[in-house]
């Protein structure tokens, strides 16, 4: 991993001053909301940006030599960059929130959060050339776009997959019952995403399993339904070997074993890279992420941050990182750079694919799936079910 | 005590040296002054880090998180504390985290005992050292690396499975055993060394004497060696129970899907992003250390730390 480096005041006055100078709000930066308006041309690069983001998204061949669009960029801008890898969406946005990051990778789950807690600032897609190359169908979201204001470029989308060790479990599964209701056969062995948002991959479930609980989308649940997610997910306790939010930590358990069947994303399977530890999508579906590439409201280095947004929306950058990750990339483009079949694997494009999966997204009060008789359930109960399932 | 007298040299008139000879002879008069002055500065530190910070970690628990934004609301309220009183979980893991910071204790007490007594009574001078030595020796390893490498003895297929398997038995696994382990592991070394600085201490001619008077090796230690030893056993105790009532990295790596007083902290700061709530939880331990802090303090076994 990755540590931060500590910023030089002489670094931090440079950046305050080049900021004033060359734009008209910096970023966001500024106490009063009215004036944090996008910038609309950008000034001298500041020589340094630090990046919040998953793991495998900021690589500089310091963990693969082979996986490097770090060091291009630093030459190129004269950025250098410093950052921080994260494991739940959660703790990115405590992270954030600490003002010490210029550019963060959020998933669905967390963008709305940073724009409501005005962490996030917004962003002039015009400055941002690659913006125009990225697909229509990822553009302009609710995920990224709040009352026309655009908060973020998209990166990539993915799913969350089962993943299995094929000489313990046999048959490929079709169902997510393998961690569900047949986890028994694999108690200890079953291994689950240690995040509140995990909740939404047991009613997606129940969404197929048990239609009488109506529920339409897996992250508008209101009481009774968290309920039943909530007491599917204490069974499933019984089974859980471990829980996961470190995706090394998941690697190592499906390597010795120790972690037979569980959630997962590909770039852990393919960290582990054994022929044993095979991904699958269930027939129920899959949640996934949508990601967004968010520059923070008090960032220090905003125009290195924008350089940052332009070279990861670079359709070569992009295959690279999202081929990396195991994810889809964000661009028709992109396509021609990453390697043969791998568009295809992902369905990059597909809008249809990409209707089916179950995007991460903040639960608020206000169901998200347009019910106004009840009131659903928001974060805070989920991160306090959570807890209770964990027991 | 004595006054000492204020100097008598003739002063130059003027210069540090006239202040300082000043301050100097009206300090020498008020010896509470000097006193305060000198005190001063460490009663600054240790109010600063202990009792402000503690004050700030009460204060913290009553105040309230936003769910949404995650800002903090700073008007006061007992909601925290009120959770933290009723709810069942939380009684379920303050229970479990006690079971294993006192088996953790008995069995590095324990351990360590017979350790103590042969370091401290049977040994050469030479072999002593060498003990000490090799007592000190795992403090110097990381304890991340420590807890790790329990992860990899207790995997599956790991050491501990190949050893027990022509037995017939598997490693625990991870869980709470793996724990409990682990931690015995990691603390023993703070419990041995107040044991052993306990036995150097008991005469041998008091085990000579009972030994004399027809005392056997059993009633010689129940009589004798235990009676002066017991605050040595609390000091040593309080180290290896108080770390394990904190600790939450070990539980992470070995743990399985177990949680303890420290995971509780560590994901409502972390994860749930609520503040006030880990404030809230953190006073449970440092409740239960102060009540055992309370406890021993007859025994003398303060002094020994």
């Amino acid at each position: 991993m990755i540590p931060t480096t500590r910023r030089g005041r002489v670094g931090a006055l440079a950046a305050a001053v080049t900021c004033s100078l060359a734009l008209a709000a910096c970023g966001g930066g500024g106490d009063d909301d009215a004036a944090t308006g996008a910038p609309t041309k950008l000034g001298k690069n500041e020589g340094q940006v630090s990046i919040l983001a998953w793991p495998g998204y900021v690589e500089d061949g310091s963990n693969d030599p082979d996986a490097d669009w770090v060091t291009d960029f630093e030459k190129e801008t004269g950025c250098k960059v410093t950052s921080k890898v994260y494991g739940t969406s959660d703790e990115a946005f405590n992270l954030a929130k600490s003002g010490d990051y210029d550019v963060v990778a959020a998933s669905g789950d967390l963008t709305l959060r940073m724009v409501a807690a005005k962490a996030a600032a917004e962003v002039n897609t015009d400055l941002v050339p690659n913006y125009a190359k990225v697909f229509d169908f990822l553009k302009d979201q609710e995920w990224n776009t709040v009352d026309g204001k655009n908060y973020g470029v998209p990166h990539g989308y993915g799913a969350n997959l089962l993943m299995y060790n094929s000489d313990v479990v046999k048959d490929e599964p079709t169902s997510w019952d393998v961690v569900f209701d047949k986890g028994s056969q694999y108690k200890g062995k079953v291994t689950a995403y240690d995040s509140p948002i995990y909740i939404a991959d047991a009613a997606m479930y129940l969404m197929a399993k048990q239609p009488e609980l109506k529920i339409e989308n897996p992250y508008a649940l209101d009481e009774k339904q968290l309920a039943a997610a909530v007491k599917l997910l204490k069974e499933q306790r019984a089974n859980v070997g471990e829980y996961w939010s470190d995706y090394l930590k998941e690697a190592s358990a499906f390597k010795t074993g120790d972690s037979v069947v569980g959630t997962t994303w590909q770039v852990i399977a393919n960290t582990i890279d054994q022929d044993n530890v095979k991904t699958t999508v269930p027939e129920e579906g899959v949640t996934g992420w949508n990601d967004t590439w968010m520059i923070a409201a008090k960032a220090k280095h905003p125009n290195c941050a924008y350089a940052w947004l332009n070279h990861i929306e670079d359709p070569k950058t992009n295959a690279q990182a999202t081929e990396y990750f195991g994810e889809s990339p964000n661009s028709e483009e992109a396509c021609e750079y990453a390697s043969e079949g791998f568009c295809e694997t992902y369905h990059a494009g597909d809008e249809a694919y990409s209707d089916k999966i179950w995007y991460w997204r903040t639960p608020i009060a206000k169901c998200l799936d347009g019910r106004t008789d009840v009131e659903c359930t928001d974060y805070s109960d989920w991160t306090k079910a959570w807890t209770e399932i964990k027991g | 005590m004595t006054q000492p007298t204020a100097p008598t040299a003739t002063a130059p008139s003027s210069g540090t040296g006239a202040v300082a000879r000043r301050a100097s002879s009206f300090l020498a008069t008020r010896p509470r002054l000097r006193l305060g002055l000198l005190l001063s500065a460490p009663l600054t530190w240790l109010v600063l880090v202990y009792v402000v910070a503690l004050a700030a970690l009460l204060v913290t628990a009553l105040w309230s998180v936003d769910a949404f934004t995650g800002e903090i609301d700073r008007g006061l309220t007992l909601d925290n504390l009120r959770e933290v009183a009723t709810e069942s979980l939380y009684r379920t893991v303050t229970l479990r985290t006690l079971g294993v910071a006192a088996l953790v204790t008995v069995i590095d007490v324990a351990i360590a005992l017979p350790i103590a007594f042969y370091m401290a009574k049977v040994a050469s001078p030479r072999a002593r050292r060498l003990l000490v030595v090799a007592v000190l020796t795992p403090l110097w390893a990381s304890y991340l690396v420590k807890a790790f490498a329990w992860r990899s003895l207790l995997s599956e297929g790991g050491l501990v499975d190949w050893v027990l398997n022509p037995f017939g038995a598997h490693s625990p696994g991870y869980g709470l055993t793996a724990v409990v382990m682990t931690q015995a592991y990691i603390w023993l070394p703070y419990v041995i060394l107040p044991i052993f600085a306990g036995m150097e201490r008991v005469p041998d001619s008091l085990l000579e004497a009972a030994g004399d008077l027809g005392a056997s090796a059993g009633t010689t230690v129940r009589t004798v060696v235990m009676p002066l030893l017991l605050p040595a056993v609390v000091a040593g105790s309080i180290f290896s129970f108080s770390l394990t009532l904190g600790d939450y990295i070990s539980v992470n790596i070995v743990g399985g899907a177990n949680q303890m007083l420290g995971n509780l902290v560590y994901t409502n700061v972390g994860a749930a992003n609520n503040l006030p709530l880990a404030a809230a939880i953190a006073l449970v331990p440092i409740v239960i250390m102060l009540g055992y802090l309370a406890a021993v303090r007859r025994t003398g076994a303060l002094d020994n730390l």
